[in-house]
């Protein structure tokens, strides 16, 4: 049994307009999702800016509300449960985000920082506290003497510690990462990626991770679905789709991700324009009248595309 | 062999912080020649930007000391005039920048930013500027120029602004353009468009290419040759060849192996021990590199690290190279230097 | 976006409502009524008060009243004045056109000091004429208007005796001659000078701040690269981005010097809108006080109008279709 199912999830926003500045449209942020995450698995959910999927991952701690679907986390659909019936879930579902010089309140300490979401939920002695935010300091390879040191006097990799070590305290099921390492260069992006992973086998963790980063995600995700315009347009184990992409969109994708063997050059160019041309052609294969992907049909077992 | 169009000789910038002057850029010596990319590669704080905008001598000049020599087309331009300057900037090079949303000024229609260029450098009249703005949009690939013509920045998209911004670089022709993270702010498949399109427009134009990026992968796509520079010194140049399959210098391998690719799936990446070193406070007598890889003996460092040309054209600075073995990661334990 | 301005007319009728029951209510919460006076007169007896009362309608429930005063204002007649005898309008009519002029003429001032003297100190920040510019504004925050006014009127009108010390024209000149336009300028100098060395500051240091804010920028900094002069840098580029939210906020400044002339023109005994208040407030004549306090909202909330209209034409990001 899945420990997060989504279920035909839309999150759709009002556009108003006109005198009365009544609701002429929507912008269909999210429209029909459905994909399911196992216990103790990475699920990587991929797109380009405006694909839905960071509004898809902030849905579920309910940072936007879903205008239709399910949530089920356990069993229970949060999507029903109001801001404050969420309050136990909180704590099981965490959230790291993307920018770590943002995300972090410049006027408060560390201390204070990491032991905000503690402090919601359990009653605990100065000393029990410090004593905890040390021991997740250690975890995030931070030193203790940090605690009460400000945001700004850390690097962007650090940051990003600090946020992940006050996803943490509360002992949480699922972390929503939400871009956790596309601010960051990419030696500081491996230190994040492999703490990541040490940190899930430790603590027994399951992972959202959203990005747009095709070889982050390949290298960090078991699983992953991908994301065009509010669909999913294919979802799978990652190897799968790398290997044998079905929808045009992912090809394409794929076919952009530069290659870091310089003699692919030419191949690469030639097979962008041929998917390129395939997307032209064979447009109606892929999306309906309206330009909306299909309904994902399964091809096998784990691997399923919108086609028609 | 192509003839350089710049050539750059131990240029040093520097910065003023609380009164004193440190080096940013640190004697970079490089050439760059006709229809030839030439990839800058680093991270955030490696000098990398403050060498494009040096060549553009774009930075606070109350600030800011260059030293050394920039020649474009034999003439130092470090020396010149702000106003002799300006007949260079925008007509012999252009500059792409980063984040198009915010290079591009929000109050003035996409036509007449670019228009703008050819004001202060040709003598087209009103209509022909116009004509040659719509040429411009259309050599970018803006679907409807002359409607785009007419548009803000905001109601643009990403990658539609980053075309917008290339064309401003390209109105008079430059013969060098340098791009500095063209390509960071935007998705995947938009940048695969923006690499080709910068691409095609130096077949046309033969112009030299200077590419900014932290981006090693668009480097390997793209680039002619490569400098990799670390602590705003450069520590390895070559072709893109040597670069990608001979990698010498530590810090150049180091960077190659911690991307996360098919390989790596699932496994632990290698990260490089510590931080970039901030200009403030660096050790500038002694390899720059060496607290990074602290498993290597120091007699392997030379005293004052000098570039050595291994094989032709491909330049390592350091001895330690020669010594250099990635250290063996214990699964589990977190092993990132970080105190 | 006429629909735009239409919209934001319906928005502002709950708005002055509000603002009308609040004025009503503080109006009667005043100690004593018009009445008050004459019932201190021992030859008027109370019952002859009390019919009066009731005559003038005081007598009877609030709501009545402010139903009587409400839909007498929306036809556009804000009652009787207790004390000048004659209908409320009249009274704000004579004076309102001399509080246009001065309001419009410390404007134009106000931008007239802040406009050179923001670019000057914002382009050569840090320089010996930035420095002299933010001295003036620390002066300028720390001088209370009141206070300066005095002094401006005692050293350029009783010392020196370059300007006149009160009213709005000079009795000698003839309505309507060039005299006596003349005149009226000569009047309202004074004052209108008073308020804008004062009211400036606020606009020299915001102007400053915004030119040193886009001289970073990165769209300046595409601008250099196009090799472009810097005089044309700050004429295309800075200077526009720069101005637009002190454009913006024009209508805001209105609103403050409405508030501002209530003081000045007391002190400069100037008769406009705001010396009749004063003196109103004086007399008890609330309905004239009510009509001003109306007044006065009205054109608080038509400036703030202003500036989003004069945004939405200036800055394309916001404008509205």
């Amino acid at each position: 049994m899945g420990l997060l199912k989504i279920d035909d999830l839309k999150v759709h926003f009002p556009i108003r307009g006109g005198f009365f500045r009544t609701i002429v449209d929507y912008v269909k942020a999210v429209d029909g999702v459905s994909f399911e995450l196992n216990e103790g698995e990475t699920y990587g959910l991929v797109g380009e800016s405006g694909s839905g999927k960071s509004t898809t991952g902030k849905a579920v701690v309910k940072l936007n509300d879903a205008t239709s679907g399910r949530i089920l986390f356990e069993g229970q659909d949060l999507s029903k449960l109001s801001f404050g019936q969420m309050k136990p879930f909180r704590k099981d579902i965490q959230m790291i985000f993307q920018d770590p010089y943002s995300s972090l309140n410049p006027k408060k300490r560390v201390v204070d920082i990491i032991a905000e979401p503690l402090r919601n939920y359990e009653r605990l002695s100065v000393g029990e506290e410090k004593k905890m935010i040390q021991k997740y300091l250690d975890k995030v390879g931070l030193s203790p003497d940090s605690m009460y040191k400000y945001p700004h006097e850390f690097s962007g990799g650090q940051r990003q510690r600090i946020g992940i070590a006050r996803a943490l305290t509360l002992k949480p099921k699922l972390i929503i990462a939400d871009e956790p390492v596309s601010a960051l260069d990419v030696s500081v992006q491996a230190q994040v990626l492999n703490f990541l992973q040490d940190l899930q086998e430790e603590f027994k963790l399951t992972y959202l991770f959203i990005g747009h980063d095709l070889g982050v995600i390949r290298h960090i995700c078991d699983r992953m679905g991908v994301m065009y315009r509010g669909r999913l347009v294919e979802e799978g184990i990652s190897e799968e789709i790398y290997e044998n992409p079905q929808h045009i969109y992912t090809k394409r994708l794929i076919a952009s991700i530069p290659d870091l063997n310089h003699e692919m050059r030419e191949k690469k160019t030639n097979l962008r324009k041929r998917v390129a041309k395939e997307y032209e052609q064979n447009h109606s294969k892929y999306f309906d009248d309206l330009g909306r992907a299909y309904d994902l049909k399964p091809i096998s077992n784990t691997h399923r595309v919108a086609l028609r | 062999m192509e003839k350089p169009i710049l050539q750059i000789e131990n240029l040093t910038t520097s910065f003023k912080i609380k009164d004193k002057y440190y080096m940013a850029v640190d004697h970079v010596s490089f050439s760059v020649s006709e229809n030839e990319i030439v990839a800058v590669v680093g991270e955030s704080g490696c000098g990398k930007s403050a060498l494009a905008l040096s060549i553009m001598r774009l930075h606070n000049n109350q600030r800011t000391k260059i030293e050394g020599e920039i020649k474009y087309r034999e003439r130092n331009i470090v020396t010149i005039s702000e106003g002799q300057m300006n007949q260079i900037r925008g007509k012999e090079i252009g500059i792409i920048f980063q984040e198009p949303l915010t290079a591009l000024n929000p109050l003035m229609t996409v036509g007449d930013q670019i228009e703008e260029n050819l004001t202060f450098h040709t003598k087209l009249s009103k209509e022909k500027k116009r004509l040659r703005t719509i040429e411009l949009l259309t050599q970018v690939g803006i679907p409807s120029p002359t409607r785009t013509y007419d548009q803000f920045p905001h109601e643009l998209s990403g990658g539609m602004r980053q075309r917008v911004m290339i064309s401003i670089a390209i109105a008079c022709n430059p013969s060098l353009v340098i791009a500095d993270e063209p390509t960071t702010a935007l998705d995947v498949t938009i940048q695969a468009q923006i690499l080709e399109l910068l691409k095609s427009i130096q077949k046309e134009t033969k112009m030299g290419i200077i590419l900014i990026t932290h981006d090693l992968s668009v480097v390997a796509e793209v680039a002619d040759r490569v400098i990799v520079m670390y602590a705003g010194q450069v520590v390895e140049m070559g072709t893109v060849k040597q670069i990608f399959t001979k990698p010498l210098h530590p810090y150049t391998r180091s960077l190659l192996k911690s991307i996360p690719s098919q390989a790596t799936n699932k496994k632990r990446l290698h990260v490089i021990d510590g931080m970039v070193p901030s200009i403030v406070n660096m050790n500038r007598e002694s390899c720059r590199f060496s607290p990074r890889i602290p498993w290597i003996p120091c007699n392997a460092h030379e005293e004052s690290p000098e570039l050595h040309e291994v094989a032709p054209d491909h330049w390592v600075r350091c001895t330690c190279y020669k010594h250099f073995y990635f250290k063996g990661l214990q699964r589990g334990e977190i092993t990132n230097g970080i105190t | 976006m006429w629909k735009f301005i239409l919209r934001r007319f319906f928005v502002m009728i709950p708005q002055l409502f509000i603002l009308s029951l609040i004025v009503f209510a503080l109006a009667k919460q005043m100690p004593g009524d018009a009445l008050t006076g004459i019932s201190m007169d021992p030859r008027i007896s109370p019952e002859r008060i009390y019919e009066l009362r009731e005559k003038a309608g005081l007598n009877d429930p609030w709501y009545e009243q402010y139903g009587r005063w409400i839909s007498g204002i929306i036809h556009g007649d804000f009652g009787k004045s207790y004390t000048h005898k004659i209908p409320v309008t009249e009274v704000i009519a004579e004076r309102i056109w001399n509080t246009v002029f001065l309001a419009l003429i410390t404007l134009i001032l106000t931008y007239l000091f802040a406009i050179p003297m923001g670019i000057l100190s914002g382009r050569y920040n840090d320089t010996w004429i930035d420095k002299i510019v933010t001295g003036y504004n620390y002066l300028g925050f720390a001088t209370p208007l009141f206070i300066f006014a005095l002094i401006m009127l005692f050293v350029f009108g009783f010392s020196v005796g370059w300007f006149p010390t009160g009213g709005s024209v000079s009795s000698k000149v003839d309505a309507q001659t060039f005299e006596y336009y003349v005149s009226k300028l000569h009047h309202v100098i004074l004052p209108a000078l008073s308020t804008a060395l004062i009211a400036t500051v606020g606009t020299v240091q915001y102007l400053r701040n915004e030119i040193i804010d886009n001289k970073f920028k990165d769209y300046t900094r595409t601008a250099r690269s196009k090799g472009i002069p810097d005089n044309k840098i700050y004429t295309r580029h800075i200077l526009r981005n720069s101005l637009l939210p002190i454009a913006a906020f024009l209508g805001y400044e209105i609103t403050g010097l409405v508030g501002g002339t209530v003081i000045i023109e007391t002190i400069f005994s100037y008769p406009g809108v705001g010396q009749l208040f004063i003196s109103s407030i004086g007399l008890r004549d609330f309905s004239v006080v009510t009509a001003i306090v109306m007044m006065l909202g009205f054109a608080t909330l038509l400036g703030t109008l202003l500036s989003d209209i004069i945004l939405s034409l200036v800055d394309p990001r916001v404008r509205v279709e």
